[in-house]
């Protein structure tokens, strides 16, 4: 083959750019007729879709939420097209061009990243939530009866205790996690030094830091580490669809706040749909789901999954909030930070 | 590579039948625009995007990227898995083989059909296959999720037909006498194997076995679900990838990319120089 | 993948003449390995995994067969595979053509880059397509200009599916093409035949079989593929959900309605593979005969 390549003859440059001119134009028309294709897919399935992007655990309270709506007379005829994943990985996907609707991400910078890219108002948190729809708390899940007898934030960084938590780089929850592990240890006396101790024998008995707070779980219930630090709604669902586990509420833990967001290019629906996740039934739906109501509501029957069905929700001793550390700015910058930040340090 | 290979071996250049390949002309210059120009935009650029946003941030960039602890012990657990697997590949693969030709038992063509499941199946579905036996809900009682040796038995299944279709078709065309003779002059079973079977069916062990390495590699599907994404313990180069993209991070992504891809390449060149030296020795 | 499944049709696995001979102990051995390795490896996981999907009986496993997410990621998939398996095939036959007939320069710089993608991670290659036609790669502020989404779009997740089986076709063409020869072709260009004439009543015919056989790689490679479109997709249920990312996707989620959705679409992946194994091997000896 060797001599056949040196016996070889040039080809006509001129001809080839002429020819690859042409094919552009073949390859533009062939992708438009992909892209019909696609769309009167989309199209067909049902009559009025809303695309919704949400973080990972929340599939089957929005399914619910979608079908309850469609029972609205607002709703009729909508259904949900979800798509789940990692809240951080899931904004990214919206800005870098995933059609959207709604979003529901894990944390407020997660849409306000959707905010900077124009797809999103910016008025998007004005309502009296500030466009929260769904709280939640950070909860110890644990293997059932407790093993390794895990009642608080001090028990888990013991050594030989293996944590399972989602990965703050991509996770929404992971962030929460790591949130509640920090703010506890600065205590009352706002112990920075306490707290960044503490961190760090809580990333050192990290085994699985995992893609999303679903992964995270799946890890879990699959045999890895002895406590997974996750959502208190997270926990619930799980042990409602019948997987074994535990979950601890600590004295002290944070604030778990879902915003969610109707994009620029969204429907009336799609605003219709975000009104009904916040009204009373939609809270009740989230409610039966293992979420905090973030607008009081209180539940109207038994929480499925819940350590106490009929009191599915108790009240922690201290509950940290973002806003007392500070705001988001402020915790992203002196936790997150992918160069200077001190979760970015301890795991380095 | 294979392909090159391949065209060197079927195409006897001296005694071609009529006539010779001739120069691009006419219609099929017009193809073979269209078919660069594909190509360019479909395999050059993209793989010239991952080089390039490997080194946007210089050399000094691309080596932070690498050297990051968690990229690091992404990608040295996937080349020690894939070393593992590929010399596992190895042995087993030349054993089936043998096995497949030189045996004959009720249920092998049962066999042949299931060998080659692996190729077929989707990745993700032998994730699940491995997950549903090797699992925690398994009927042993051997839990493998979240374990190195998990990830190497998705491997082990996913490169399981290389070695053996590579090997299976030298065996069917080596020649029996001189094992016959051998055998008859005395020699041992081992002796027989070492000195008359190895040296002929070397060549496509050494291509199956590099085969699997590059595949192993770069698995993904089969791995994320028994592998659990263990950071420093069982996540493998490719999650580490995709978990780096979703994360806004391309830099680290093309990096670890690029390595891969390097790598890729060196095996796969290694088995072309291997394979045409074999097409010479024939 | 297929490198190897191509070297079977070159030299095809034909058996070797059978000799009555006694099994020696050391064959037994052999034997007794080999088949426990492929049981404990591949026999018993797949057969695990049918049994585990219709542990509630067939009802159950008709009812998620019958949802409207998996028919729509049912559909997905063949469109999707659909395409890709039809630009590989008319880019596979098209190439091994000029390939085997013509001499040019980069000859061999070509085919090198045409089997670079089935060896690399899918991961990367969904990656560098993103780096490329993503709203942030190279042409994707372009095309959205333009009005076309290529990431988290179908045609991505084409061009995804393309690239992983990019040399299917092409290598089962090449090697029957190079048997050919040209003396019939020429014989028919004498006659006046023209060059779709001579390709339709010729070319085709001598390459059909291997041609089916790179198809139905092809399609089976195309249908499986999970890492590079799950990185080019958004994966929406009804909308951008292939069979393997719904088969993802449902295995996260919590509950047995959420574990028999993963089974039930694996068991028809592993049905349409199987299926594909069983049509490869019927067209081998086929091709034999050719």
């Amino acid at each position: 083959m060797k001599s056949t390549l040196r016996r070889a003859l040039s080809g006509t440059p001129s001809r080839v750019a002429a020819v690859a001119v042409a094919a552009s134009l073949a390859m533009a028309g062939c992708s438009s007729d992909t892209k019909d294709d696609a769309s009167s897919t989309a199209g067909a399935g049902s009559g009025k879709a809303i695309d919704l992007v949400g973080f990972a655990v929340i599939q089957s309270a929005y399914e619910d939420l979608g079908k309850g709506f469609a029972q609205t007379d607002a709703g009729k005829g909508t259904s949900i097209k979800g798509s789940y994943g990692a809240s951080g990985a899931q904004s990214r996907a919206v800005i870098a061009g995933q059609k959207a609707d709604v979003v529901a991400l894990s944390l407020t910078p997660d849409v306000n990243n959707i905010v900077d890219a124009g797809l999103v108002a910016k008025d998007w948190a004005g309502d009296a939530n500030k466009g929260i729809v769904s709280d939640s708390v950070v909860v110890l899940a644990v293997r059932k009866g407790n093993p390794k007898g895990i009642k608080s934030w001090d028990d888990i960084i013991k050594p030989g205790v293996g944590i399972v938590t989602a990965d703050p780089g991509t996770s929404g929850s992971a962030k929460w996690n790591l949130l509640a592990a920090y703010s506890q240890a600065l205590g009352a006396n706002n112990d920075k030094a306490a707290a960044e101790d503490y961190l760090g024998k809580f990333v050192k008995n990290v085994v699985s830091w995992n893609d999303s707070g679903r992964t995270a779980t799946d890890a879990f219930v699959k045999g890895t580490g002895d406590v997974l630090i996750s959502y208190e709604n997270e926990a619930i669902a799980a042990r409602a669809s019948g997987v074994d586990l535990d979950y601890v509420v600590p004295d002290t833990t944070f604030l778990i706040e879902n915003p969610a967001a109707v994009t620029t290019t969204a429907s009336q629906q799609a605003k219709d749909f975000l009104d009904y996740v916040r009204s009373d039934a939609g809270q009740q739906v989230l409610i039966s789901h293992g979420f905090r109501s973030v607008s009081g509501v209180k539940p109207n029957g038994d929480v499925q999954g819940a350590n106490d069905p009929a009191n599915p929700f108790p009240t922690p001793t201290k509950v940290y909030t973002v806003d007392e550390l500070g705001g988001w700015s402020t915790v992203n910058d002196e936790l997150f930070d992918k160069e200077n930040g001190l979760v970015t340090k301890l795991r380095g | 590579m294979t392909l090159l290979s391949e065209l060197d071996r079927v195409t006897p250049p001296p005694a071609r039948r009529g006539r010779r390949p001739g120069a691009v002309t006419g219609g099929a210059g017009l193809g073979l625009g269209v078919g660069v120009l594909w190509l360019t935009l479909l395999v050059l650029l993209p793989i010239a995007a991952i080089v390039s946003t490997a080194f946007d941030d210089g050399i000094a960039g691309f080596w932070d990227a690498i050297t990051d602890p968690e990229a690091r012990s992404a990608i040295t657990f996937t080349i020690g898995a894939a070393a593992l697997v590929t010399v596992v590949n190895a042995v087993m693969g030349t054993l089936i083989a043998w096995v497949l030709v030189r045996d004959s038992f009720p249920g092998k063509r049962v066999v042949e059909v299931i060998i080659d499941i692996p190729f077929a199946l989707p990745t993700i579905v032998a994730g699940l296959v491995l997950i549903t036996l090797y699992g925690p809900s398994g009927p042993f009682g051997i839990n493998l999720v979240g374990t190195r040796a998990g990830v190497v038995l998705a491997l082990l299944f996913v490169t399981l037909p290389f070695v053996v279709r590579s090997v299976q078709p030298v065996l069917i065309d080596a020649d029996r006498e001189v094992e016959q003779a051998a055998a008859s002059l005395g020699a041992s079973g081992f002796t027989t194997f070492r000195r008359v079977i190895l040296p002929t069916v070397l060549p496509a062990v050494v291509s199956g076995a590099g085969l699997s390495f590059a595949r192993a590699l770069g698995e993904f599907g089969s791995v994320i679900l028994i592998s659990a994404n263990l950071i420093g313990k069982t996540q493998v180069s490719s999650s580490y990838i995709l978990k780096m993209i979703e994360s806004a991070e391309p830099v680290a992504a093309a990096s670890v990319a690029t390595l891969l891809l390097g790598l890729a390449v060196v095996v796969l060149v290694l088995l072309d120089v291997v394979q045409r030296r074999t097409a010479r020795r024939d | 993948m297929t490198d190897t499944l191509t070297r079977q049709t070159t030299t095809a696995p034909a058996a070797p003449p059978r000799r009555r001979r006694r099994t020696t102990r050391t064959a037994w051995v052999l034997r007794l390995i080999a088949l426990a390795y492929i049981l404990a490896l591949v026999a018993l996981p797949v057969a695990s995994v049918v049994q585990h999907t219709f542990a509630d009986g067939l009802g159950p496993v008709l009812d998620v067969l019958r949802s409207p997410d998996f028919l729509a990621a049912l559909r997905l998939t063949l469109e999707v595979a659909g395409i890709a398996v039809l630009l590989n095939t008319i880019f596979g036959v098209g190439m091994a053509l000029l390939l085997t007939r013509y001499r040019f320069p980069g000859r061999r710089l070509m085919s090198a880059v045409i089997d670079l993608p089935v060896s690399i991670s899918p991961v990367v290659v969904g990656v560098a397509l993103i780096l490329v036609y993503g709203t942030y790669g190279w042409f994707g502020p372009a095309l959205e200009r333009a009005g076309f989404q290529i990431i988290f779009a179908v045609p991505g997740m084409v061009l995804a599916t393309v690239l992983v089986s990019l040399p299917l076709v092409l290598r089962e063409v090449v090697p029957t093409l190079e048997e050919a020869g040209l003396e019939q072709e020429q014989a028919a260009q004498s006659l006046g035949a023209n060059a779709w004439q001579r390709f339709r009543r010729i070319t085709l015919p001598t390459i059909r079989w291997a041609l089916a056989y790179g198809v139905a790689l092809s399609l089976a490679r195309s249908l499986g593929e999970f890492g590079a479109v799950r990185v080019v997709s958004g994966s929406v249920a009804g909308t951008s959900q292939t069979l393997t990312l719904y088969v993802n996707d449902s295995y996260q989620e919590f509950g047995p309605d959420a574990q028999r959705q993963a089974f039930a679409a694996a068991f028809v992946l592993m049905a349409i593979a199987v299926s594909l194994i069983v049509v490869i091997a019927a067209l081998r000896p086929d091709q034999e005969k050719s």
